[in-house]
């Protein structure tokens, strides 16, 4: 089984990343061989449609399972075509999440905003 | 004399701009068109137009407007993605074998229908908003209005002034706020652009951005300073300090913002706000003119 998160850096001790179209980077993490891998994200310099972008990548990437703090809707279509399922993460640590995502502790991501498409937002 | 040759084979466009809304674009540019003698009043802030609440147009004829967004033929799309990275908006993605388009995101441009190698992708018309026309005594009023939830409002101008081709007409432009693409289409083929600021330190930020604006348009430009108190105006200071024409000023004034907020069209109700906004138009004309004159 593949996770994919958005993070901030390509490092184990990073955050996972607020903006799922905007994120710096993936990492991707298989739960059978423990092998981590960061991706690029090549939408988050997009001028438009990031989360479109980012989701492409996510789900040209074999992914199984996404755990991201929010999601557009825009990218949860694409990630829901893909059959992807979203959860929402509990803390920044990624550690604790994969944990947590394992032990079934994680619930599906319900609220899928509206995007902010160029407003920006926090 | 030339420049005025060329005035009378086109019509005279003007554009009223500001850097936010609610600085008087609208109060300006209906005003104005009253005073002229006969005159278009094109309603560009097609996200929330209120200049038709002004003049309550007669004998309205409306027109719907669509742009094209790409259509797959799954039958022919090989799932190359040369459409996915083609388009700068990401509003393409290929899924399960399967191309999703995201209609609010796409700009329309057609660039993937062209660039697709196996020819899968085709047009198809969406109907974005509308245009209406009407008739209020001496003006002809055109209203832009963009639906609900849609990207982007630069077709709808775009119609609204291709339409004014041959017309012979003073042409008032109302163009949306801020300083963004909707607004450059809006002033993109104005002969000279009126801007409308506030008397705070706020107003002179968004004058900036217009004036910048019209600068890398290399528009010929006037200011009209609206809402004017007895206080001290930074907006005016600007103005000063940066040598920009200062076409009037329009006093903070509670019988002007009665009217107005009563979708009154002061010029026409009182005498005296007639005089201030045909000073003020007759003060544009000689502008062109002089601007005509040295530019032929």
């Amino acid at each position: 089984m593949k996770i994919a998160i958005p993070v901030d850096d390509k490092s184990v001790e990073t955050h996972i990343c607020q903006s799922f179209g905007r994120t710096q980077y993936f990492l991707i993490y298989d739960t059978e061989t423990k092998e981590k891998i960061f991706l690029d994200n090549r939408a988050a310099g997009s001028q438009g449609g990031a989360g479109i972008k980012a989701a492409q990548t996510v789900v040209d990437n074999n992914v199984n399972v996404l755990l991201t703090p929010r999601c557009g809707e825009n990218a949860a279509g694409v990630i829901k075509a893909g059959n992807i399922k979203i959860y929402k993460t509990i803390s920044e640590s990624i550690q604790d999440n994969i944990q947590a995502y394992i032990d079934g502790k994680l619930s599906l991501l319900e609220d899928i905003h509206a995007g902010f498409h160029n407003h920006g937002g926090e | 004399m030339q420049g005025f040759i060329i005035m009378e084979e086109n019509s005279l466009k003007i554009a009223v701009l500001s850097g936010k809304g609610g600085t008087g674009k609208t109060l300006l540019s209906v005003n104005m068109a009253a005073t002229a003698k006969k005159a278009i009043y094109i309603d560009c802030d097609v996200e929330e137009p209120n200049g038709h609440l002004f003049f309550k147009p007669q004998n309205m004829m409306s027109e719907e407007i669509s742009i094209k967004i790409p259509i797959a033929d799954e039958k022919l799309c090989s799932g190359c993605r040369v459409c996915v990275d083609f388009c700068k908006f990401n509003a393409l993605a290929y899924i399960n074998n399967k191309l999703i388009v995201f209609d609010e995101v796409c700009h329309s441009c057609g660039g993937c229908v062209l660039l697709c190698p196996n020819r899968a992708l085709s047009e198809e018309e969406k109907i974005i908003g509308k245009v209406q026309k009407g008739v209020s005594e001496s003006v002809t009023v055109i209203t832009g209005i963009l639906n609900t939830g849609e990207a982007s409002g630069v077709p709808i101008i775009k119609k609204l002034l291709k339409d004014l081709e041959g017309e012979k007409e003073i042409v008032f432009i109302d163009c949306p706020p801020g300083s963004a693409c909707i607004v450059m289409e809006s002033i993109k083929d104005a002969d000279y652009c009126v801007l409308v600021a506030e008397p705070t330190l706020f107003g002179v930020h968004n004058l900036n951005m217009v004036l910048e604006l019209v600068t890398l348009f290399k528009k010929p430009y006037g200011v009209v300073l609206n809402k004017c108190l007895e206080s001290e105006n930074p907006a005016e200071k600007f103005c000063i300090e940066k040598e920009l024409i200062i076409l009037g000023k329009i006093p903070f004034d509670l019988e002007l913002g009665t009217l107005n907020s009563n979708a009154l069209i002061s010029a026409r109700e009182n005498k005296k706000y007639y005089e201030v906004f045909s000073s003020l138009l007759q003060l544009v004309m000689k502008e062109v003119e002089h601007e005509t004159a040295i530019n032929s």
